[in-house]
């Protein structure tokens, strides 16, 4: 597989959010609106990539029985760091991602690219897997929240598309499980007619 | 009166599934048979409520005291991690009845944000819990997601038998479906 394919899988093929249905915690929970989709979706990738050129650097000396919390160990570090980083320069983003940031450690999509991927495949490949997977998240996070935030409030990385309110329903839990249910569906038909 | 308010507040009004958006991997994961639905809760409900505690006394008696609360993440999953492991040897010897009942749910939980997220909140400065309140938090929590679990897989059982159009087979039709459920929780909205 050239490295191309191996980057760009993470947007419709292998999306993380459409087709493998992985971390979709943070996908429902803090796409209320796009700018708040866009921070996950980065600080993600931030802790996938990291944790990719770690575990495949670290990949040989780790005996393989101990690998699975030694990995865990490598991303909650990275975590960590996000979350201070964060809370430092984007207190506002910190603030409406809240509790969602300590459980990327959680998010399925790290442990799981660590695991099938950066502990089998040298460092190039696993940063461009990283970033293809982690751009892939946060291209779903925005597209899902830049749904919500058009349908429920009428406005669109905070620019208002149209007077008047939106439908509120978008905003609050039900519409995140409904508008993701569409969009798996719509990928579903873009995936038929390009692979 | 103080913990049943709390027991409703988890259990309905801040459902962990449908209003938290925490542990919706096994929720949409496992939930396509009321039986293994039933067995995950169980599983849930018996590690949370340990979590809660453990990591309770860990972040009042170990991370507050030496100032080290930065470390609150590694420490809470480093003990999910090991209690699970933990659990999973001492039931083995136990209980073999009950191992045979959780044994394939239990590794699920090391990455089911839903607990990492309770052991989180329950500490929480604004909830102000002391170590009963917490472990009464994490019980309810865990009662909300098996409420939620088990509701969503006696409708998905009957979802197979329903003509869904093409696009929205499997997953697509499960989420509507759950969006539609949280839709009838909001109606909680508000109790306590």
């Amino acid at each position: 597989m050239g490295q191309l394919q191996n980057f760009s899988k993470g947007f419709v093929k292998d999306n993380p959010v459409f087709v493998l249905l992985l971390g979709l915690c943070p996908a429902l929970g803090v796409t209320t609106s796009a700018y708040n989709g866009l921070g996950m979706g980065l600080a993600t990738t931030f802790v996938l990539l990291s944790s990719n050129i770690v575990v495949s650097l670290i990949k040989g000396f780790i005996p393989s029985k101990v690998r699975i919390p030694s990995f865990i160990v490598v991303i909650a570090s990275f975590v960590t760091i996000t979350e201070l980083v964060m809370e430092a320069f984007l207190p506002a983003l910190y603030d409406s991602l809240g509790l969602f940031i300590p459980l990327i450690v959680v998010n399925c999509l790290v442990m799981g690219r660590a695991e099938a991927f950066a502990s089998k495949n040298n460092t190039l490949s696993s940063i461009v897997d990283g970033l293809g997977m982690g751009l892939g998240f946060a291209f779903a996070l925005t597209l899902l929240g830049g749904v919500r935030e058009i349908l429920g409030a009428g406005e669109i990385f905070g620019l208002s598309l149209f007077a008047g309110d939106g439908m509120l329903v978008f905003v609050l839990a039900p519409g995140a499980f409904i508008g993701l249910g569409y969009l798996v569906a719509l990928n579903n038909i873009v995936k038929k007619k390009l692979y | 009166m103080e913990y049943i308010v709390i027991i409703i507040g988890a259990v309905f009004v801040n459902n962990i599934v449908l209003a938290q958006f925490l542990g919706i991997c096994p929720y949409l994961g496992v939930s396509a048979r009321v039986s293994t639905a039933i067995g995950m809760s169980g599983a849930v409900m018996f590690v949370m409520t340990l979590a809660t505690l453990v990591t309770f006394l860990i972040y009042n008696y170990i991370l507050t005291p030496f100032e080290i609360t930065y470390l609150q993440t590694i420490s809470y999953i480093l003990v999910v991690a090991s209690l699970v492991q933990m659990v999973e040897i001492i039931l083995k010897k136990v209980s073999p009845a009950l191992f045979q009942a959780l044994g394939i749910f239990l590794p699920l939980i090391v990455t089911n944000c839903a607990i990492l997220g309770v052991t989180i909140l329950a500490v929480r400065e604004d909830y102000g819990f002391h170590l009963l309140e917490g472990v009464v938090f994490a019980i309810g929590h865990a009662l909300g997601f098996a409420l939620t679990i088990i509701l969503f897989a006696g409708i998905r059982e009957h979802l197979d038998l329903v003509d869904v159009p093409k696009g929205m087979r499997g997953a697509p039709a499960a989420l509507v479906v759950a969006g539609i459920l949280a839709l009838a929780f909001m109606g909680f909205a508000n109790l306590v």
